[in-house]
C-alpha cells in the first residue's frame, strides 16, 4: 500500500524521467557506436570495441572538409543574422514607426513556415536569377532563417530593460553614442549572445534548406545525409559525441562561473 | 552627434538648430530596419512570389519555362500525390499528440518537482541539439533494428500486434514502417513541445495548487481545472512548433521509413532535386504552405489565443 501511494505521488516524475530517457537514448547510442568496429559499410550493428575512429577522426575522405565548410557558414551566418536582427529588435522596442504590424508579421512568418517551403521557394528564386548555387547561396539562406530567431531573443531582453537607466546616463551628460556603448549594449548583451548562439546552432545543424540550395557544396549535415546512402563511417559518431561533450562542458562551466559570481555578490 | 562637436553659433536662436537632429531621429528606426527587412523581403517574401509564378508555368529544362497559367498543374499534383499529403497530416498529427503526452510530464517535472535538479534536467533536454539531428536520427536505425531488444520487447508485450492491426507496422518489423517514422518525428520535435510547456507551467503560481487542495480538490481535479487550463498558451505554441515542421519534414520518412511512408516533403524534394519538374514541385510546396496556414489559423481561432504566437 505504501508503495502504491509512493507510486501515485511520483507518477509524474517517473513519466517525466522516461521521456528524458527517450530524448537521451539516441545520444547514448551515438556515443557507444563511436567505439564500434563495423564489418560492412554501415555502422548500425554492434561488432567489436575499438578506438580506431577516435584516433583518426579525419580518416574519412571529405568529412573534415565538410565540417570546416559548416563552421565557416555558421560563423558568417551568426555574424550577419546577429547584426541585422539586433538592429531590427532595437527598432521594434525603442521606436514608434509605421508598418509596425507588417514588420512583425514578416519576422514571424519564417518561423511558422515549414522549412521545405522556404527551401523550395528560395531555390526557384536562385534558379530564376541564374545564381550559382554554393557557399554564398547557403549563407544567404542561413542568414534569412536565423534572423527571426535573433530578433525574438534580443527583443525579449531589450523589452525587459529599464529605460530610466538610459535617461540617467543622459542626465549625467553622456552623449547618445556613449550611452549606447556603456549602458544599453552591456545590458542587452546577454540577449544578443543568446540570439547569436541560437543562430550558430541553427545554421550549423541545418539540413533541409541547405539540401535545396547547396549545389555541389557539402556541409557536415549534407555529408551525413550522403553517408546514410553510401555507408556511415564511425567517424561521424566521433564528431557527434565530441560536439555533445564540448557543449555540455561549456554549459556546465558557464553555470559554475555564474554561481561563483552570484556567491561573491551575496 | 555633429551638433555636439560643433560650437553653437553665437547670437542665433536655438530653435532652428534643434530641428535637424529631430528629423534625423525620426528616420533612425527605418535605417535600423532597412537591411534586415530588405533581406527578408528579397530572400523570403520574393521567393514565395517566384514559387507561385513557377507553379503556373509550363515548359521544359531545355527550352525554358513560360507563365501559361497552367492551373491544372495543381489539380494533377493533388490527384497524384494526395496519399502523401494525407500521410503528412496523419504522421505529423500523431507525432504532435505523442509529443504532448510524453512532453507534458517532463515539463511538469522540471517546473514543479525537480528542485535543485532543474538546471541539470534543462541542460539534458537542450543538449541533444548539439549533436547533428541527422546523426541522432540514424541512431534510431540501430535502436529499432530488426530482432533488436526494443522490437523484441514490443513483440513480447504484444504492442506490435496492436500497431499491425492499426496498419502502423507490418509483421515483426518496426523499421521502414509508419511507426518508425512517427517515432522519429516525435523524437526530433519533442524539445519544441517541452520548452514552451515548461515556460507556461513555470509562470503558474504554486499557491493556486495549494488553494485548490484547500478547497478539497483531488490532485486530478486540480490538474484538470487549474493547471492544465493555465498551461494552454504553452500547449498551443508547443503543438504548433511540433506540427508545422513535422508536416514538412522528409528526413525521418527517408531515413526510417520506406517508399510506402513517403510524405509530401519527400515528393517536393525529389521533384525539385532529382526529377527537376519545377512546376509540379512549386505547386506542391504552395499547397503545403496554404494548407498549413489555413490549419494554423483555424487552430489559433479555436483555441482563442490569437495574441500568443
Amino acid at each position: 500500500m505504501a508503495f502504491v501511494n509512493w507510486l501515485k505521488r511520483n507518477l509524474v516524475v517517473i513519466a517525466g524521467l522516461v521521456t528524458l530517457g527517450y530524448l537521451l537514448l539516441p545520444n547514448v547510442v551515438v556515443t557507444v557506436f563511436s567505439f564500434n568496429q563495423p564489418k560492412g559499410r554501415f555502422n548500425y550493428e554492434w561488432q567489436q570495441f575499438s578506438t580506431a575512429a577516435w584516433q583518426d577522426p579525419c580518416g574519412v575522405a571529405d568529412m573534415c572538409g565538410s565540417l570546416s565548410v559548416s563552421l565557416q557558414i555558421a560563423l558568417w551566418a551568426t555574424v550577419g543574422a546577429t547584426l541585422l536582427g539586433t538592429m531590427i529588435a532595437f527598432a521594434l522596442v525603442r521606436y514608434r514607426f509605421r508598418a509596425r504590424g507588417a514588420v512583425n508579421s514578416l519576422i514571424f512568418m519564417p518561423m511558422a513556415m515549414p522549412e521545405v517551403v522556404m527551401a523550395a521557394s528560395l531555390l526557384t528564386l536562385f534558379l530564376n536569377m541564374g545564381a550559382q548555387l554554393g557557399f554564398w547561396t547557403i549563407l544567404i539562406a542561413h542568414i534569412m532563417f536565423c534572423l527571426s530567431f535573433v530578433v525574438t531573443a534580443v527583443k525579449a531582453r531589450v523589452m525587459s530593460m529599464d529605460p530610466r537607466l538610459e535617461q540617467a546616463a543622459q542626465d549625467l551628460y553622456a552623449g547618445p553614442l556613449q550611452t549606447f556603448l556603456r549602458v544599453t549594449l552591456p545590458i542587452a548583451a546577454p540577449g544578443i549572445a543568446a540570439g547569436a548562439l541560437l543562430a550558430f546552432a541553427l545554421s550549423f545543424d541545418d539540413f533541409i534548406i541547405t539540401n535545396f540550395n547547396a549545389g555541389s557544396t557539402v556541409t557536415f549535415p549534407m555529408f551525413v545525409w550522403g553517408s546514410a546512402q553510401r555507408g556511415t563511417p564511425v567517424q561521424i559518431n566521433v564528431i557527434g559525441t565530441a560536439m555533445f561533450l564540448v557543449a555540455v562542458l561549456l554549459v556546465l562551466a558557464s553555470m559554475v562561473v555564474s554561481n561563483r559570481r552570484n556567491r561573491q555578490k551575496a | 552627434m555633429a551638433t555636439l562637436t560643433e560650437a553653437p553659433p553665437p547670437l542665433t536662436p536655438t530653435a532652428p538648430e534643434e530641428t535637424p537632429p529631430r528629423k534625423r531621429g525620426r528616420l533612425v528606426p527605418y535605417w535600423l530596419l532597412l537591411p534586415g527587412i530588405l533581406w527578408l523581403l528579397i530572400f523570403f517574401a520574393l521567393p514565395m512570389i517566384y514559387q507561385a509564378s513557377t507553379s503556373v508555368q509550363t515548359g521544359s529544362l531545355e527550352e525554358g519555362y513560360k507563365v501559361t497559367w497552367h492551373l491544372s498543374t495543381y489539380w494533377d499534383a493533388l490527384s497524384e500525390y494526395y496519399p502523401q499529403f494525407l500521410r503528412s497530416v496523419l504522421y505529423a498529427g500523431s507525432a504532435t499528440v505523442l509529443c504532448l503526452i510524453l512532453g507534458y510530464p517532463l515539463a511538469y517535472l522540471i517546473a514543479f518537482r525537480a528542485g535543485r535538479w532543474r538546471n541539470l534536467i534543462m541542460i539534458l533536454v537542450i543538449a541533444p541539439f548539439f549533436t547533428s539531428f541527422l546523426i541522432r536520427t540514424l541512431a534510431w536505425k540501430t535502436i529499432l533494428a530488426d530482432g533488436g531488444p526494443v522490437v523484441g520487447a514490443l513483440n513480447t508485450l504484444h504492442v506490435l500486434d496492436v500497431t499491425s492491426w492499426l496498419g502502423m507496422t507490418s509483421g515483426d518489423r518496426v523499421l521502414a514502417t509508419p511507426l518508425a517514422v512517427v517515432c522519429g518525428l516525435t523524437y526530433n520535435f519533442l524539445p519544441f513541445m517541452v520548452l514552451p510547456l515548461y515556460t507556461s507551467l513555470e509562470r503558474i503560481d504554486v499557491r493556486l495548487h495549494e488553494a485548490a487542495g484547500d478547497l478539497y480538490a483531488k490532485p486530478v481535479t486540480t490538474f484538470r481545472r487549474v493547471t492544465f487550463p493555465l498551461s494552454m498558451p504553452g500547449v498551443v505554441s508547443g503543438t504548433l512548433l511540433t506540427f508545422i515542421p513535422a508536416a514538412g519534414d522528409y528526413v525521418n520518412a527517408d531515413l526510417l521509413g520506406s517508399t510506402d511512408t513517403r510524405m509530401v516533403g519527400n515528393v517536393i524534394q525529389t521533384q525539385f532535386l532529382r526529377i527537376l519538374d519545377y512546376p509540379t514541385a512549386a505547386a506542391l510546396s504552395f499547397i503545403l504552405m496554404a494548407a498549413i496556414l489555413i490549419m494554423v489559423t483555424l487552430y489559433i481561432r479555436k483555441s482563442g489565443t490569437e495574441d500568443l504566437v
